[in-house]
């Protein structure tokens, strides 16, 4: 009795020992990718190389015209998906009765963030390239894009609207506030740290889609920029480039890692560095603006 | 006048939030009319019969073969071994983290494993392709430079903080009065874990190892370019396949235009990828359902 | 004496709960009324109904007439944000805005449309100096009104209440969170107050009702078992249930 007493004592110990080892097993392995990737391209980064457009030498190739490509396509991203995001969220938590509708709202919205993304490649290019007949264009890929960070920035954000205390909106409504007043004055304005954080989140996830812009038809090859949005004549604004063919940095990587002369293989590793920079800086941000607002405001 | 005004426009207001919730009802809705409406085409050429049923899938060639077998069982070759990754490990330190980890532990590692789950995928492919391949094959000389077992095992990292944020989550939520109710027994943390607090929350595990399913069925970029284009019927890991997703991939990259039967497969492949991620998605939910209604 | 509210017939439910039972009286207009009874007693769900705070709550249903000034406020088309402007609440926990002292007291007229700067420090001024807490913030209108102790942060809610112009003050418990020091403020307000304003609070206090009250009302499971005087009900009630609450027996 006493020795299986010992025995199990001596298990449980093993366990906590083994158990710490096995989790940070994950972050070995993101240690090494990171060094791998490090010794392969950081040699390779410099100013040329973000500054030229790709090319059959790869001493010579460069990511301009992905980067402004996924630039374009974020920008497309955000425009659509933050509002409608938030908006929808607004409306399931701050309006919406329950029914049958609304149940299956939500049924379907939580259903929608588990669809493989290559699946939203598909509806992108029925839907927007061929029945909308927006070609293979900036404009179909940032669509595409949101609505597939939609059912994170609606989940995300009916979070932070569930953390501003109820007693809030009692308060105002109340005084006599209408329900937008309440929201767009008092709720809002409390939740838009949280709201800010799912929504940058979800976009740093986007820039890193590459499979539904590959199934849009995103090029691997791009040897130019779409028209710029600012021009010299009246008035001054343009969304011409929006229609314009286009290619994004995880495709410049993804046709560079398919390449077999090593020189391709230092540019996709290069070109990793930019796309890590940017999604870690991204989820910086909203780490920090959570650890920020959950220091201030105390209900 | 001015109290009309108002009335009317928070109408307006709520009827333009309510269109942006439906929204996601049309999201579903276009991806099932846009794969139901190509998917009939296709079926108008080739019989159900043998997209179900042959053994080889050669679209793409003068002699067409349209079976989508040999695309499942690469599918289910890299999805199994992604799992036979990612459930120890995800379980383990689910277990750690949840009954053994203090909080300080938990707050700096839990962050730190999203961090692996952020990463975009076309790196995972990069890292599976040009490191762990290469490291595999000093281990098995015969793997060749493009297979299964590789981009199974990188998948399989990336789904370990799904898992295991997920089912640490269920874990958590069991009552504390179970576990004390076990250690005042004389139970040691471990025989806790394993026979109390385990089985009270399977139901919140299962769910999150089905989303780690699902989502490694559904991905694309990894074994896209790592594990070949070639569909097999095969179970073998160390010779180059073919996914579902990846065949979507490899159509799309191609200049096939719209419209031939060849432009076709992809949709009815992405039907059937759709098919199944949906059920699985369908289960998880259900059972993370009865999960939460058991502990709220 | 004015009528305020003419309470005729009214039942209340959640969803299968039956909350409040033929609930029939008059409560008088500037005169402060108690309202107590022991937890559950359907006190709360009283006076939520009020300014209809208990719309907010998907299962809740009502029936019968709730006359404010002869007027049902329960009638089809009433317009909701106008019924809650003339009959204001302050609440058991104080629920400050996460905003300045100032634009608390400001925000019931900024959402009514009020832009005039002028108007507003003159609003404010005179509902903190009402609500006894000029004194206390007049030289930190702007900082953020979660700094303010618990005692301030009421009498604050009570000034944004005031600001509107109500001709009625809810109170749900208002002093349930506060030490013996605020409640003693917040209560010597409530004289002042029914100078201006019809007051009512439901309490669980009986001593508190007893001291600032001119009427109380005793619900018990739902029924208002008794209304008078509240020197009356507090000496010679004339129901036995009454008599055994107030004397301790039970609640």
């Amino acid at each position: 009795m006493a020795n299986k007493t010992n025995i199990n004592v001596l298990w449980d110990k093993i366990f906590k020992v083994s158990g710490l080892i096995v989790t940070l097993l994950g972050l070995v392995v993101l240690a090494v990718l990171l060094i791998d990737i490090f010794s392969e391209g950081f040699s390779r980064l410099s100013w040329d190389f973000i500054t030229h457009y790709p090319s059959r030498h790869p001493e010579r190739a460069g990511i301009l015209s992905s980067l402004v490509g996924t630039i374009w396509v974020m920008a497309i991203t955000a425009a659509l998906a933050i509002p409608i995001g938030v908006m929808a969220a607004i409306y399931l938590e701050e309006y919406a009765k329950k029914s049958w509708l609304t149940n299956l709202i939500e049924i379907n919205i939580a259903n929608l963030a588990g669809v493989p993304s290559v699946i939203y490649g598909l509806l992108g290019l029925g839907v927007f390239v061929n029945f909308l007949a927006l070609e293979r264009s900036i404009i179909a890929g940032g669509a595409t894009l949101a609505l597939l960070a939609l059912p994170i920035i609606i989940m995300s954000t009916r979070e932070a609207l569930r953390a501003v205390p109820p007693s809030i909106r009692e308060a105002s409504l109340a005084l006599g506030a209408s329900r937008w007043q309440t929201v767009s004055t008092m709720v809002l304005p409390a939740a838009i740290p949280g709201i800010l954080t799912g929504v940058i989140l979800s976009l740093s996830r986007a820039i890193g889609e590459t499979a539904p812009l590959i199934v849009v038809g995103a090029l691997t090859y791009i040897p130019f920029l779409p028209e710029s949005p600012i021009t010299g004549e009246f008035p001054f604004i343009s969304l011409a480039g929006l229609k314009d063919p286009f290619s994004v940095l995880p495709i410049q990587i993804f046709n560079w890692v398919s390449r077999p002369q090593h020189g391709f293989i230092v540019n996709a590793a290069a070109a990793i560095i930019v796309l890590l920079t940017i999604t870690f800086m991204m989820n910086a941000v909203a780490v920090w603006l959570r650890h920020k607002y959950q220091k201030k405001i105390r209900w | 006048m001015h109290k009309g005004f108002q009335r009317g426009k928070e109408r307006v207001i709520e009827g333009a939030l309510f269109l942006c919730a439906l929204l996601s009802i049309f999201t579903t809705v276009g991806i099932i009319a846009v794969l139901i409406f190509e998917t009939a085409d296709f079926f108008g050429e080739v019989s159900i019969f043998e997209f179900l049923t042959d053994t080889e899938w050669t679209p793409l060639f003068a002699n067409k073969h349209f079976g989508i077998m040999p695309l499942f069982a690469g599918t289910f070759l890299t999805t199994f071994i992604a799992m036979l990754v990612a459930l120890p490990v995800g379980l383990v330190s689910a277990i750690y983290l949840s009954e053994y980890a203090t909080p300080r532990v938990r707050n700096v590692i839990k962050p730190m494993l999203e961090v692996l789950a952020g990463i975009p995928t076309v790196v995972y492919g990069f890292f599976a392709l040009l490191f762990v391949t290469p490291l595999l094959q000093s281990l098995i000389p015969s793997l060749s430079g493009f297979n299964a077992l590789s981009p199974g095992i990188v998948m399989g990292i990336m789904i370990i903080p799904i898992i295991s944020s997920l089912s640490e989550d269920a874990m958590h939520s069991v009552p504390m009065s179970l576990r004390e109710g076990a250690l005042a027994l004389g139970s040691t943390k471990l025989q806790t874990s394993i026979k109390v607090i385990f089985p009270a929350a399977l139901s919140g595990i299962s769910a999150s190892c089905i989303i780690g399913i699902s989502r490694a069925v559904g991905e694309t970029m990894i074994v896209a370019i790592a594990a070949g284009l070639q569909p097999r019927l095969t179970l073998n890991p160390l010779v180059p396949i073919e996914t579902v997703t990846a065949y979507i991939v490899q159509v799309s990259l191609g200049d096939t235009p719209w419209g031939t039967i060849e432009y076709k497969t992809i949709f009815a492949v992405g039907m059937s990828l759709f098919v199944v991620t949906f059920m699985l998605n369908l289960v998880s939910f259900w059972l993370k359902k009865r999960f939460w209604q058991a502990y709220e | 004496m004015k009528t305020a509210f003419k309470i005729k017939d009214v039942n209340g439910y959640y969803g299968e709960s039956h909350a409040l039972k033929d609930v029939n009286f008059e409560i008088g207009a500037k005169t402060v009324t108690a309202i107590i009874g022991p937890s559950g007693c359907g006190k709360s769900t009283f006076i939520r109904c009020l300014n209809r705070m208990n719309d907010l709550v998907p299962s809740f249903r009502l029936t019968g007439e709730m006359l404010h000034n002869g007027t049902d406020i329960y009638q089809k088309g009433r317009d909701i944000i106008e019924i809650r402007r003339k009959i204001g609440m302050v609440f058991q926990k104080p629920n400050p805005f996460p905003k300045s002292i100032y634009e608390n007291v400001a925000y019931g007229l900024r959402i009514h449309g009020i832009k005039n700067k002028s108007t507003l420090d003159d609003v404010v001024e005179k509902s903190l100096k009402k609500a006894a807490l000029w004194k206390d913030v007049k030289d930190r209108l702007k900082e953020s009104a979660l700094m303010l102790s618990g005692g301030q942060q009421q009498r604050l809610c009570i000034a944004r209440a005031i600001a509107t112009e109500p001709e009625v003050i809810l109170f749900d418990e208002p002093c349930s969170a506060l030490d013996p020091i605020s409640t003693s403020k917040i209560e010597d307000l409530f004289s002042e107050l029914k100078n201006e304003y019809t007051v009512i609070i439901v309490t669980h206090s009986m001593q508190q009702a007893a001291r600032v009250s001119d009427f109380t009302g005793f619900f018990m499971m739902g029924e208002l078992i008794e209304f008078d005087e509240t020197k009356k009900i507090f000496t010679t009630p004339s129901n036995k249930l009454t008599e055994d609450y107030i004397t301790g027996r039970f609640g």
